[in-house]
């Protein structure tokens, strides 16, 4: 299994296609919580099931004002096939020119195999790495971890940001 | 907190088959619209027999609704069901549910559910307007949210007093040996 980036890390910036004509950045997501769920690929059967689940609990993570965000190296077709088709309610990231590039960056990319690990992360509203989790690629990791986590992230302060403005006053 | 344990623990509010001092609880968290549980309702009886008395069965409700259209409402007229008209007619309504899920396209739409509601001794109006009141809506959701908290992570999942099962159901001598273990 990859070594994923751990708690603590800023977490990598990246733009990849949601849809054909569509793209997402990290960035966007500035000052709320984002979980990534990096997978192997579209239409495997243990992906389908960990992706219908995180549909069904979409709304809980809704609650924390957190957005959830499929990647794996698939292309944008093929992700607007497989959403469509199992009803996923969230955006689908194509890590796919270049091949698993993101994934790389998160240490997340299964070199052998050419495709992403099954590795969750929950990053706070400063873009900063607050938990991360690699399942073994064959096992749905569920949902529970990452709602522990956005759960724990509201309830500590903001990773940079409280900290940062005191000491820019005190500056 | 340990992953895959079940929270929170049995109670009063579930739907128990059984004795409340057996030496085994079975937990199932299932979808009358999947597959899989479909299977399980098939293997459960043979587990079942093998362990008698020693076994409580505790079913618990994880409809995955975007992938099972009627998911959801199943689980509601079950809850229904059980509401009205005990807890008799509630494993007979959830037998019905899952051995007529694969009938045909429409097996579990509203008509179909309203008619085994009735050949199990509710009053097929009565479970009618709690589906139209969405009356058990939270009870389900409460259901499912429960599940995910335990880390359920497909259907059907299974724990044994009160941790996540990670062998195979499907093959009913293994799932009656880790039973058997966790017996004694």
């Amino acid at each position: 299994m990859s070594q994923i980036l751990a708690a603590g890390t800023i977490a990598p910036a990246f733009s990849l296609h949601a849809t054909p004509d569509q793209f997402v950045s990290l960035a966007d997501f500035r000052g709320k919580p984002v979980i990534l769920a990096f997978y192997p690929a579209d239409w495997s059967p243990v992906c389908g099931d960990q992706m219908a689940l995180y549909n069904e609990v979409r709304s809980e993570f809704h609650k924390h004002h957190a957005t959830l965000l499929g990647i794996s190296v698939d292309s944008a077709w093929c992700h607007g096939a497989f959403a469509e088709h199992r009803h996923l309610h969230f955006p689908l990231l194509a890590d796919f020119e270049p091949k698993g590039a993101v994934a790389r960056q998160y240490g997340a990319y299964r070199e052998h195999e050419g495709t992403c690990e099954r590795a969750l992360f929950v990053i706070d509203g400063e873009g900063v790495i607050r938990w991360s989790y690699c399942s073994p690629v064959g096992v749905n990791p569920g949902a529970d971890g990452i709602l522990e986590a956005l759960e724990a992230l509201e309830g500590a302060p903001a990773s940079g940001g409280v900290d940062a403005a005191a000491a820019g006053v005190a500056r | 907190m340990t992953q895959g344990t079940l929270r929170p623990p049995v109670s009063e509010g579930d739907h128990v088959m059984g004795d409340a001092n057996a030496a085994v609880t079975l937990v199932e968290y299932g979808d009358f619209q999947c597959p899989h549980c479909a299977r399980a309702h098939l293997v459960l009886p043979k587990v079942q027999a093998a362990l008698g008395a020693r076994l409580r069965f505790v079913f618990r409700n994880f409809p995955l609704a975007e992938s099972h259209p009627d998911a959801m409402h199943a689980a509601e007229a079950a809850e229904s069901v059980a509401a009205r008209a005990g807890v008799g007619a509630y494993w007979a309504m959830y037998d019905a549910l899952y051995e007529h899920q694969r009938d045909s396209e429409d097996a579990l739409d509203d008509e179909h559910l309203l008619r085994y509601a009735e050949i199990v001794g509710a009053s097929a109006a009565d479970v009618a307007r709690d589906l139209e009141a969405d009356t058990y809506e939270s009870r389900v959701k409460a259901d499912f949210m429960s599940g995910v908290r335990s880390g359920v992570n497909g259907t059907p999942t299974f724990f044994i007093n009160g941790h996540r099962f990670e062998g195979d159901w499907s093959n009913a001598s293994s799932f009656v040996a880790a039973l058997e273990a966790a017996a004694r």
